[in-house]
């Protein structure tokens, strides 16, 4: 098991000007680390799909490297984004699973077959151009950067510890950031894209 | 033009409506009644077309086209939309983006009998996300495509056409 701020740590050091995309309670940490937020866009909205939006994002900017941080609680709410991606292949596509093993967002009760469950083998067989797979911060430190010069779609399943919120969500407290619209705005305003 | 093919809304029609409002992306899942229409988005060197597993999916990658600068439409069934409430709130009401859903109206009948539930809840489900729609049947209706496409990009909107009679004439 790794710590998700670490696997960002570890990511930010390989960015270079990729396009970045979260969901999950874990991708609240990118927003501290990342030194490019005007690459930083906010897609999530409805469950399951930041995936979707990302992919449809990929395939609209194929010039562009596109991450994303993807879920498992939320992959399982829309499995066949797996195949979609799979079957358009786009080359510029990097899937980063962060796996906690259950829905920490909603108190940390297991997802399905949680601890069972082989995402990296999905993606495979579902065709993405290559996978991986770690639990260890040394192994993830070692390997991510040549994963980012891979050609995509690249799926990488990384083991993370959960981080459990269990207050009503009307008690949480919201931390200050840009909403969807702005991380809109803001990324066509850095790649030149008129609405 | 034969008035026998005017009274059939040809493929053709929709690829023109299409291209017209410079369509890049037909995000779809095809079905038995849009074959021929797929196979012509397919031939289309202006159309890229990106087949989805579920409709839901549709929306979002919608979103991310668009974002991209790009015109995506969501070619897709009836009863896929129904499956889709989540991601048209999320992911197209919320978002805030014009976008055109040519949806198959399966089940519909010109006769107000719709044994058919895929029918009997489509515009109710429209009511009901405040989605405005067109219905198009035959291609004299074609310009109602345009019309959607128009009222998209000045409400910034999800905007359906309801395709009634799928290219065979059956629901007459």
């Amino acid at each position: 098991m790794i710590e998700a701020v670490d696997v960002f740590n570890a990511f930010q050091d390989h960015r270079g000007d990729a396009i970045v995309t979260t969901t999950g309670r874990a991708g609240r940490h990118w927003k501290n680390i990342s030194t490019n937020p005007n690459r930083d866009v906010a897609l999530g909205g409805a469950m399951g799909h930041t995936a979707s939006a990302t992919f449809g994002l990929a395939v609209g900017l194929p010039d562009e490297k596109v991450v994303l941080f993807d879920a498992e609680g939320s992959l399982l709410m829309n499995l066949g984004v797996l195949a979609t991606i799979s079957g358009k292949k786009p080359k510029n596509f990097y899937h980063i699973l962060l796996d906690n093993e259950s829905y920490a967002t909603t108190g940390g009760q297991p997802v399905p077959n949680a601890e069972e469950i082989n995402y990296a083998g999905m993606a495979r067989e579902a065709g993405y151009a290559s996978t991986h797979e770690f639990d260890d911060l040394e192994d993830f430190v070692t390997n991510i950067g040549s994963i980012l010069d891979e050609t995509g779609p690249v799926f990488v399943s990384v083991k993370i510890f959960a981080e459990v919120e269990n207050a009503p969500i009307a008690l949480r407290v919201r931390e200050p950031g840009r909403s969807r619209d702005e991380t809109v705005r803001d990324l066509r305003s850095e790649l030149g894209i008129s609405e | 033009m034969t008035q026998e093919q005017a009274q059939i809304l040809r493929p053709e029609t929709l690829i023109e409506e299409f291209k017209k409002n410079g369509v890049t992306h037909i995000i779809t899942i095809p079905d038995s009644e849009t074959n021929y229409l797929y196979e012509l988005m397919v031939n289309e060197p202006s159309l890229d077309i990106i087949p989805v597993s579920r409709e839901g999916e549709s929306m979002s990658t919608a979103l991310g086209l668009n974002i991209a600068g790009k015109v995506p439409v969501c070619l897709i069934q009836n009863t896929g939309m129904l499956e889709s409430g989540d991601s048209i709130r999320g992911m197209a009401l919320n978002a805030g983006f014009p976008l055109v859903m040519v949806v198959g109206y399966r089940g519909w009948t010109r006769h107000g009998v719709t044994p058919d539930t895929a029918a009997t809840y489509t515009e109710p489900f429209l009511h009901a996300f405040g989605i405005n729609y067109y219905l198009v049947e035959q291609d004299e209706d074609g310009d109602r495509i345009s019309a959607a496409f128009a009222e998209a990009r000045e409400t910034r909107r999800p905007v359906v056409v309801l395709v009634g009679d799928e290219y065979h004439g059956f629901n007459r």
